[in-house]
């Protein structure tokens, strides 16, 4: 399987997962939320900041249908991580280049 | 295991952004050895990857849930340098654009995912490698003790931030005990969830995990012995 190949498959998995997988997770409160809950610390958590954003808990303002709202938020989640990371970490290859012998693709 | 502000007071919060700032500092120097032209795509798409699974918890009973943390798949698919930043990266996008995890708790969920979570992953994963037969198959086992190891331990760091600065009355040792009790349950997920993404790529390009070169470089000998009259 070619490089190419297999980024095509991990980000449309990755897709899948966060568009349309992701209805069917569990709303159970997470192991931390739990343990905040049952041991009595759970009422110090604050109302977050970014409470009120476009994408705030997963769901995207503005699209009524519960279930595409999620895989909206879901999606562009999955691109938002795609191009800071990628964006990453070509800017800090190219900082490895930088001063280094011979040219590379 | 996205701590919300207000879990933590602020002297805490402060001193975990600190620590996490110095160890995203490290890692950004550290992938200095490690970007070439296998692993500048991994890191990319291992983000990719713990972003969308980190939207699906699974249940754990008890009316409890759990999400991968990926911190030991992200070192073993892409080094532990690179993992830090992929974790990092998640981590941020996920408080401010989806309200996951406190924006004054961002240091804190850097230090026990991106830190403790990956690095625990690692070197347990690399502590496996060495007691397991050294073949490919063996990987994705590694991967997997270490991914079980990780949860549960970035839960008890939970419990010694919370210990420090936890902003309710409430005995240490309850929250030790329940957050690690919790927390190995949701690390054989973890485990499983790892050891399926790991066997996988080392199935069908083994070259692209980090974790299994000290494999792969032995092995164009054995292709040549094979090969040569």
């Amino acid at each position: 399987m070619s490089t190419r190949r297999f980024a095509v498959l991990a980000i449309a998995v990755s897709l899948l997962i966060a568009g349309a997988l992701s209805w069917y997770a569990s709303s159970s409160p997470d192991g931390l939320e739990h343990v905040a809950e049952t041991t009595g610390f759970h009422q110090s958590a604050e109302t977050h900041a970014a409470e009120t954003g476009p994408l705030a808990g997963y769901a995207t303002r503005g699209v009524s249908d519960e279930r595409l709202s999620g895989g909206v938020a879901g999606v562009l989640g999955v691109a938002a991580t795609g191009l800071v990371m990628g964006g990453l970490v070509v800017v800090l290859r190219r900082r490895d280049r930088s001063g280094a012998t011979g040219p590379q693709a | 295991m996205h701590v919300p502000d207000g879990f933590l007071d602020a002297p805490t919060s402060i001193a975990t952004a600190v620590v996490a700032a110095g160890g995203v500092a490290a890692a950004i120097r550290g992938t200095r050895r490690d970007l070439d032209e296998r692993t500048t795509p991994m890191a990319g798409l291992v983000a990719v990857f713990i972003f969308a699974a980190q939207m699906i918890n699974f249940p754990v009973g008890a009316g409890t849930s759990g999400h991968l943390l990926g911190g030991a798949l992200a070192a073993v698919l892409a080094g532990p340098w690179l993992a830090t930043l992929a974790l990092t990266v998640v981590l941020i996008l996920q408080a401010f654009l989806f309200a996951d995890g406190g924006i004054t708790a961002l240091g804190t969920n850097v230090l026990l995912m991106g830190l403790v979570g990956v690095w625990t992953g690692w070197l347990v994963f690399r502590a496996a490698s060495h007691l397991l037969p050294r073949r490919l198959t063996s990987v994705a086992p590694a991967a997997a003790i270490g991914a079980l190891v990780s949860v549960p331990v970035a839960a008890a760091a939970f419990a010694g931030l919370f210990a420090i600065g936890g902003q309710a009355d409430i005995p240490v040792v309850a929250v030790l005990t329940a957050m690690v009790s919790w927390h190995l349950l949701i690390g054989i997920g973890e485990a499983l969830i790892t050891a399926l993404v790991v066997g996988s790529v080392v199935a069908v390009r083994p070259d692209l995990v980090y974790g299994a070169r000290p494999l792969l470089g032995a092995r164009p000998l054995e292709i040549r012995q094979g090969v040569t009259p």
